[in-house]
């Protein structure tokens, strides 16, 4: 290291973080030559506490795993439970999955532009998104009973049936969020002040998002077409025609625009939804203990691809369960973007809106627990065994 | 600046917040089928103990009394979930319109 490097600590307690995250940027003048990220603090134990309740149990504990895109777990492991039974579930079922699910993406993508606005220094787009956000958390409320967590999908099927009385009110929706969305669609990108601050901030290139496994918009946001809805379909995403939306732009710019235009894409697919859903039962009851065998899991979350992995031994708990949140994967290329590298240069100012445009949940992705010495410069992992030693002792 | 045309659109428009206690015409929106309090109707309840066993949050403890198990609530553990009233075969367990769940007494928050 220089003399002229210098080492800026960012968080776990900083007003530019929402959520308990350690970043160490190393500058030399206004410009980050390094960042480094440190995560852990919000460790759940969301995976052990899994192993000790059954499956029923088990829904209403993977909807806290991400307050933002519950349903997006929910549906995960649902469908996960699903594959172990290797049944498939009643079609309307699947319809009214994806409903909930893009009702669920257009409230995250709403939410992520307000704090954009707050982030960029906009407090007048923040308030007015949040403001039209409402109009989404009211019809979801009407069709599931709460304003974000919906306890909706259940293994086998989903919990509530859409009446023509809350279709109606759905349609309706709609068009004033399609109204709106088309509003912040225009004005967002001709705003000089959004523009300064987005327009080749965060350039994360193709071939970078590619090689770092960036995931969801903020791969998009790099000209690669990829989402999980479109290459491996899951519920009824095979019937519900949608586009991909990417950007060449690989800037802070391009993610803003990809999540507003998936928004108006969310907001055609529950019309289409809405329009085709077909008649039958929506649950299927199935017995409380699956067979043994293990199954993988992969839904398009707000923010990038979830994949769920279980194992069960033929009672009524899981044996084992892993989650993989999509910040996770999205961590080592937003480092990547906070880095000055060859014509791309990094500024101070710019982290506030780099780490928001991974639109991050760094809470959901806390899985494993590391002990760190940072005098000694150490780290290390202890069995259940040690630990129990280790609080013996002590 | 497009915004600037909504900023004055919005000068003659009704506040779009809410204020709280709530006054005359102040009201929130609440759908039918909103997830809030539990009531538990005694008489229709059989003891089978099926909300004991779906019940992730250990809202629910099951007594003994002279007819049989019953089952216990403690509100501040409830996460809403609405579990146990789609189990429940005698319809004993409903979740009622009532969001307004503060207080400074845990035995408030106990149904028998």
């Amino acid at each position: 290291m220089s003399t002229t490097e210098i080492k800026v600590p960012v968080g776990p307690q900083h007003p530019a973080l929402k959520e308990p995250e350690n970043f160490t940027f190393t500058v030399e003048g206004e410009t980050i030559v390094k960042a480094d990220v440190r995560v852990g603090y919000a460790h759940k134990g969301i995976e052990k506490l899994m192993e000790s309740k059954t499956y029923i149990q088990n829904i209403p504990l993977v909807e806290r795993i991400c307050g933002i895109c519950n349903t997006a777990h929910t549906i995960c492991y649902t469908q996960n439970i699903e594959y172990l039974y290797d049944k498939p579930i009643p079609r309307r079922a699947e319809y009214l999955r994806v409903v909930a699910e893009e009702l669920n993406r257009i409230h995250s993508h709403l939410l992520w532009l307000g704090v954009v606005g707050h982030e960029v220094g906009f407090e007048t787009l923040f308030m007015y998104v949040w403001r039209d956000r409402e109009v989404v958390l009211d019809l979801i409320e009407t069709l599931t009973g709460n304003r974000v967590s919906m306890a909706f999908t259940t293994v086998g099927g989903t919990r509530r049936d859409i009446t023509p009385e809350i279709e109606h009110k759905m349609r309706k929706g709609m068009d004033i969020l399609e109204e709106r969305t088309k509003y912040y669609r225009r004005t967002v990108p001709a705003d000089p002040t959004i523009l300064a601050r987005a327009k080749g901030v965060g350039i994360l290139t193709a071939q970078e998002a590619i090689q770092l496994c960036a995931v969801g918009p903020f791969r998009r946001a790099s000209t690669i077409k990829e989402d999980v809805r479109s290459d491996d379909s899951y519920a009824a995403h095979d019937d519900v025609p949608f586009n991909v939306v990417t950007y060449d732009t690989c800037d802070f710019f391009g993610r803003m625009m990809v999540r507003i235009d998936e928004t108006l894409e969310s907001i055609n697919m529950v019309r289409y939804c809405l329009d085709h859903m077909p008649k039958g039962p929506i649950r299927m009851r199935l017995p409380n203990t699956p067979p043994v065998a293990e199954a993988v899991s992969k839904v398009e979350a707000p923010r990038g691809e979830d994949i769920h992995y279980v194992r069960s031994n033929g009672t009524d708990k899981p044996a084992r369960y892993k989650v993989r949140a999509p910040t996770s994967a999205n961590l080592a290329p937003l480092l990547q973007t906070m880095t000055s590298r060859g014509k791309y240069d990094v500024y101070i100012a710019d982290i506030p809106v780099l780490i928001a445009g991974i639109d991050p949940c760094m809470c959901c992705m806390d899985r494993s627990v590391r002990f760190v010495d940072p005098s000694k410069g150490k780290t290390w992992v202890w069995t259940m065994d040690q630990l129990k030693k280790y609080s013996k002792r002590m | 600046m497009s915004l600037a045309v909504e900023l004055l659109r919005n000068l003659v428009k009704r506040r779009a917040t809410v204020l709280y206690p709530f006054k005359d015409k102040d009201r929130v929106h609440l759908p039918e089928g909103l997830r809030g309090k539990i009531a538990f109707h005694r008489e229709r309840c059989i003891g089978c103990s099926m909300c004991f066993r779906v019940c992730p949050s250990e809202t629910i403890e099951m007594t003994e009394d002279r007819i049989g198990k019953r089952p216990r609530f403690y509100l501040d553990r409830c996460t809403y979930c609405q579990q146990c009233e789609d189990v429940c075969p005698t319809n004993s367990i409903e979740l009622t319109n009532q969001f307004e769940n503060f207080g400074f007494n845990r035995k408030e928050y106990r149904i028998e």
